[in-house]
């Protein structure tokens, strides 16, 4: 297999991990988090949280902010691979010269 | 395809087949513990457990790039990937959501105390802006992601490049226990502050560590996957920087 078969093979898992549970798995894929109160509160019933998060954002402005750090963070990988790249390929002339 | 690859990937074709039939949904927590939701005690002995890996993390960070200002381009990097996968909440086998935490890559890149200071920072900004785990619980879960995580995956990636030579292998499985290394220590946390009135601390253990295992496993597969391919995407444009660095870590270490 060629490095770009085997990229592509891979992408292929992470897609399929993700999708396949979405399609075979009855859930209602809930914020995992909601589900830490029940399983503490199962095993001690009479603890309550004893701080409230500074913050309440609606749950749309959560998610765009969600969608900003992944773009943020997309953003600083295509930067950084772009520069290599472009290193790489001034590079390159130059070797062939010496 | 060679007709052994076939069957390698028949084989994981079946096995995930079976993984997915068999499995019933149930409900996890995510790996970011929630505000308020430790003791006070516990809360604030994660913070002392922490707080050191921290400072030491800095004065690495100081160094490492005082001594080559190149590594701020890796760092960059290091950070932006964590940032990307802790925000993907992605669904996995048990019908609940959780998601990665990206940092075996930083950990294989830059030695895991840096990434002590670039997790928490990501932590910070979810706790801060996303009500996603919480300040007086920041260290524990930073204990769990941005220490025990990197830590372990460190090991991992030298304890595969001492016994093979393949590099791909190690970087795989550093992101893989890195993950779940993540959600074993979370559980353990979760546990020591709830143990189960009968069976106590071992109990809840197995009870946290169970649930969360079986979520996390798909996660860590698809985390070990995504860092291979920009490790070699990272390769096919730079073989210079990436071995720039594993001389400055050697470097390091032998002082």
């Amino acid at each position: 297999m060629t490095a770009r078969w085997r990229n592509g093979l891979m992408l292929l898992v992470v897609i399929l991990l993700v999708v396949l549970p979405l399609l075979f798995v009855n859930g209602d894929f809930g914020g995992a988090d909601d589900a830490a109160e029940g399983a503490i509160s199962e095993i001690d019933p009479g603890y309550k949280p004893w701080f409230k998060p500074l913050t309440e954002l609606p749950a749309e402005t959560e998610s765009m902010l969600f969608a900003l750090q992944a773009a943020i963070g997309a953003g600083v990988i295509g930067y950084t691979i772009g520069l290599l790249k472009g290193r790489q390929e001034r590079q390159k002339p130059h070797d062939q010269k010496n | 395809m060679k007709p052994r690859s076939l069957w390698k990937f028949s084989a994981m074709v079946a096995g995930f087949t079976f993984y997915l039939l068999f499995n019933e949904p149930g409900t996890a927590q995510a790996m970011h513990i929630m505000e308020g939701f430790l003791p006070v005690g516990w809360a604030v002995f994660w913070w002392l457990a922490f707080v050191p890996f921290f400072v030491f993390g800095i004065l690495k960070l100081k160094k490492m790039t005082k001594d080559n200002p190149e590594l701020k381009l890796l760092l960059g990097l290091a950070g932006a990937f964590t940032f990307v996968l802790s925000a993907m909440k992605l669904p996995s086998v048990t019908g609940s959501s959780s998601h990665p935490t990206g940092t075996g890559l930083g950990a294989v890149m830059l030695g895991p105390l840096p990434m002590s200071v670039i997790g928490s920072i990501v932590l910070l900004f979810q706790a801060l802006l996303l009500a996603h785990g919480g300040i007086t619980t920041l260290g524990a879960n930073a204990f769990s992601m941005a220490v025990a995580g990197p830590f372990a995956g460190y090991a991992v990636y030298k304890l595969v490049m001492k016994l093979t030579p393949r590099e791909k292998l190690a970087v795989f499985a550093a992101a893989f226990i890195a993950d779940l290394m993540t959600y074993v220590v979370t559980s353990f946390q979760l546990a020591v502050a709830f143990p189960a009135a009968e069976g106590g601390v071992l109990a809840s253990f197995l009870k946290f560590g169970s649930i969360f295992a079986v979520t996390q496993i798909p996660l860590a597969i698809s985390e070990g996957l995504l860092t291979v391919l920009l490790w070699n995407w990272l390769r096919s444009y730079s073989p210079n920087e990436l071995s720039l660095l594993k001389r400055e870590t050697k470097g390091v270490e032998s002082k």
